[in-house]
């Protein structure tokens, strides 16, 4: 049995209301944090190994480092967009246990001299704003927020700012411009945010699940953290499965949990005791994996090895009734509909590719195709300010490289290679 | 009729301002708030937004343009929209949204004709564990299959449930 490092509702059902999450060694961390150096307080996430859960697998610790050390304003936002297709963690820390996000966040402004931090949440989360923010107020009522906090001389405010509706505000420099009222449209690094971010101040972007860690690291100490899951990769991690499984949910598991005991164990299998034919293991951008991956362990290190990503953690089943290019026309289809039209390689590139798989689907692929393909990708990775166009060619490009006899088949026969296949385009 | 934020909304909107060093940042919540007292972001609702914060209206008008959550145009008294990213597609909503789209008949982003329904697909709305998903306003409805989805369109056609 692991240990619950985030989902606390599974040791206490009430653990969203103040006074049960203090219960459970709640805002501990913080009172630990307050008393000691900030330098320390980094020091220590450095020392656990946390690496960002939003996708990057960034050392949390290194990047709240990079933060001047200087007197001016400085600003610490919570990435809560959660727009990654089959991404759907963040939200249950926020609505279950939200406390733990503000504990954190008010260690991390501590640690970083940040006195202002925001939550910046997809609007679509509309209802997980107005919960989060009842315990924000909660907070500011027992004085874990606002002036003076624990007495300590230490300031932190915290807002949540709701996003409308753009899958690029979750990457950090979309998001700043996003909070600065503007289009998500990313910004060129450098400056990066920790010397220019929002406002034009100091500003670190870090994951809700990565922020969510911090409050038990201090409390516990780096070591406990690093008795967690393999070297470098350490801590707990929240795998949501979605697609093809029984049981298909968010599950607290040590980092590094083999990728078939999340599929069939904690997510109950696969559907109609059907063969699982493809996994994306970390959200719509992971290049594609196959059954014969299914021993993998599921962390930063070895889903690299393996030539894709753990990403966000979301894994997402497809059996064999699923047609490869029809999945992938539509995840084509989502990156064209999102790129923010900024960088012409990506504007370009992502519908064309969304048009060719679409037109190989319907039958009107043609010879050549497949390679126009990997010349589009060749033609968008590496080329654009943000990650999105480099997102789109990973995922792309992972089907092509592992389906590839799936896409020649419909461009030769003018159909597909799945027969009674789920309907999941047009 | 000229649209004009209540002076209650133009006391929350200078509530909001104070969250932040620069007005500007106002943009979103105050554009959210248009859409929910005048149904949607109308060039005259830009208009309104852009005076209530001292800013261009090319600038308001930009940021209405490029976020999804802004109705450019009125939508129905609920407006449904129907996740039809992988997750949901893999578990089935391919065949709500058609059947819905033949059921409501009528054209995506159009009001039915009893002005009840906008149909609309949508990107993952990060509810892919409860797929497949429906959003209809703010509030979302998971795990749905054909039969429930029929049942919510007549219990919201009936009025016994409201959102």
């Amino acid at each position: 049995m692991s240990e619950y490092v985030l989902f606390k509702q599974l040791i206490d059902p009430d653990v969203r209301e103040l006074n049960h999450y203090i219960k459970l060694g709640g805002y501990e961390g913080l009172k630990k944090a307050l008393e000691m150096d900030p330098t320390a307080v980094v020091e220590e996430v450095k020392k656990s190994n946390l690496r960002g859960r939003g996708g990057a697998g960034f050392p949390c610790g290194l990047k709240w480092s990079f933060m001047p050390k200087d007197d001016r304003q400085k600003y610490f936002l919570c990435n809560a967009d959660e727009g990654e297709p089959g991404t759907f963690k963040d939200r249950y820390i926020m609505s279950e246990n939200p406390h733990q996000l503000i504990e954190g966040m008010v260690i991390g402004g501590f640690a970083m001299g940040a006195s202002v931090g925001y939550i910046y949440i997809r609007g679509e989360f509309k209802f997980i704003a107005d919960q989060l923010q009842k315990a924000v107020d909660e907070a500011y009522a027992a004085g874990y927020l606002g002036e003076n906090i624990l007495g300590s001389g230490f300031n932190f405010e915290l807002y949540l700012h709701l996003g409308a509706g753009a899958y690029i505000c979750g990457e950090e420099t979309g998001m700043i411009q996003s909070l600065e009222g503007c289009t998500g449209q990313p910004r060129l690094k450098p400056p990066f945010p920790a010397q220019v971010g929002v406002f034009g101040k100091p500003t670190t972007v870090n994951n809700v699940e990565t922020i969510a860690c911090v409050p038990d690291i201090i409390r516990k100490g780096a070591n406990w953290f690093l008795t967690i899951g393999p070297e470098r990769n350490n801590g707990t991690k929240i795998y949501a499965v979605s697609g093809h499984v029984n049981n298909p949910g968010v599950f607290e598991l040590p980092m590094g949990t083999p990728l078939r005991e999340i599929i069939f164990e904690h997510a109950g299998g696969i559907l109609d005791g059907k063969k699982v034919k493809a996994i994306i293991p970390g959200g719509s951008s992971a290049p594609v994996l196959g059954p014969e991956h299914l021993d993998i362990a599921m962390d930063f290190d070895s889903l690299k090895e393996a030539g894709s990503m753990l990403g966000s953690g979301a894994i997402i089943v497809m059996h064999e009734d699923t047609c490869i290019v029809e999945a992938f026309a539509r995840l084509a289809d989502f990156y064209a509909h999102e790129s923010c039209g900024q960088c012409t390689p990506c504007r370009e590139g992502t519908p064309w590719m969304a048009q060719i798989i679409r037109n190989i689907e319907n039958g009107d692929g043609r010879e050549g195709d497949i390679e126009l393909l990997y010349d589009i990708c060749v033609k968008i990775i590496g080329r654009t300010i943000c990650p999105l166009g480099d997102a789109a060619v990973f995922c792309v490009k992972g089907a092509l490289d592992r389906f590839r006899d799936e896409f020649e088949y419909h461009i030769q026969h003018k159909k597909c290679l799945v027969e009674n296949k789920v309907a999941i385009y047009g | 009729m000229a649209l004009r934020f209540t002076d209650q909304d133009m006391k929350e909107i200078e509530a909001i301002c104070q969250l932040y060093p620069d007005k500007k940042a106002a943009t979103l919540p105050a554009l959210h708030l248009a859409q929910k007292r005048f149904g949607f972001i109308s060039e005259e609702a830009i208009r309104v937004v852009a005076d209530a914060l001292e800013l261009p209206v090319a600038h308001v008008m930009g940021v209405a343009t490029f976020y999804t959550m802004y109705n450019k145009k009125a939508v129905g008294k609920y407006h449904v929209q129907v996740c039809t990213n992988i997750s949901c597609a893999l578990m089935g909503s391919r065949e709500i949204f058609q059947h819905l789209k033949r059921k409501l008949d009528v054209d995506l982003g159009e009001i039915t004709k009893d002005g009840l329904f906008t149909l609309q697909e949508v990107e993952c709305l990060g509810s892919c564990g409860t797929a497949p998903t429906i959003q209809i306003n703010e509030q979302y409805f998971e795990n749905m299959t054909v039969e429930k989805t029929d049942a919510l369109i007549e219990s919201l056609k009936k009025g016994e449930i409201d959102v």
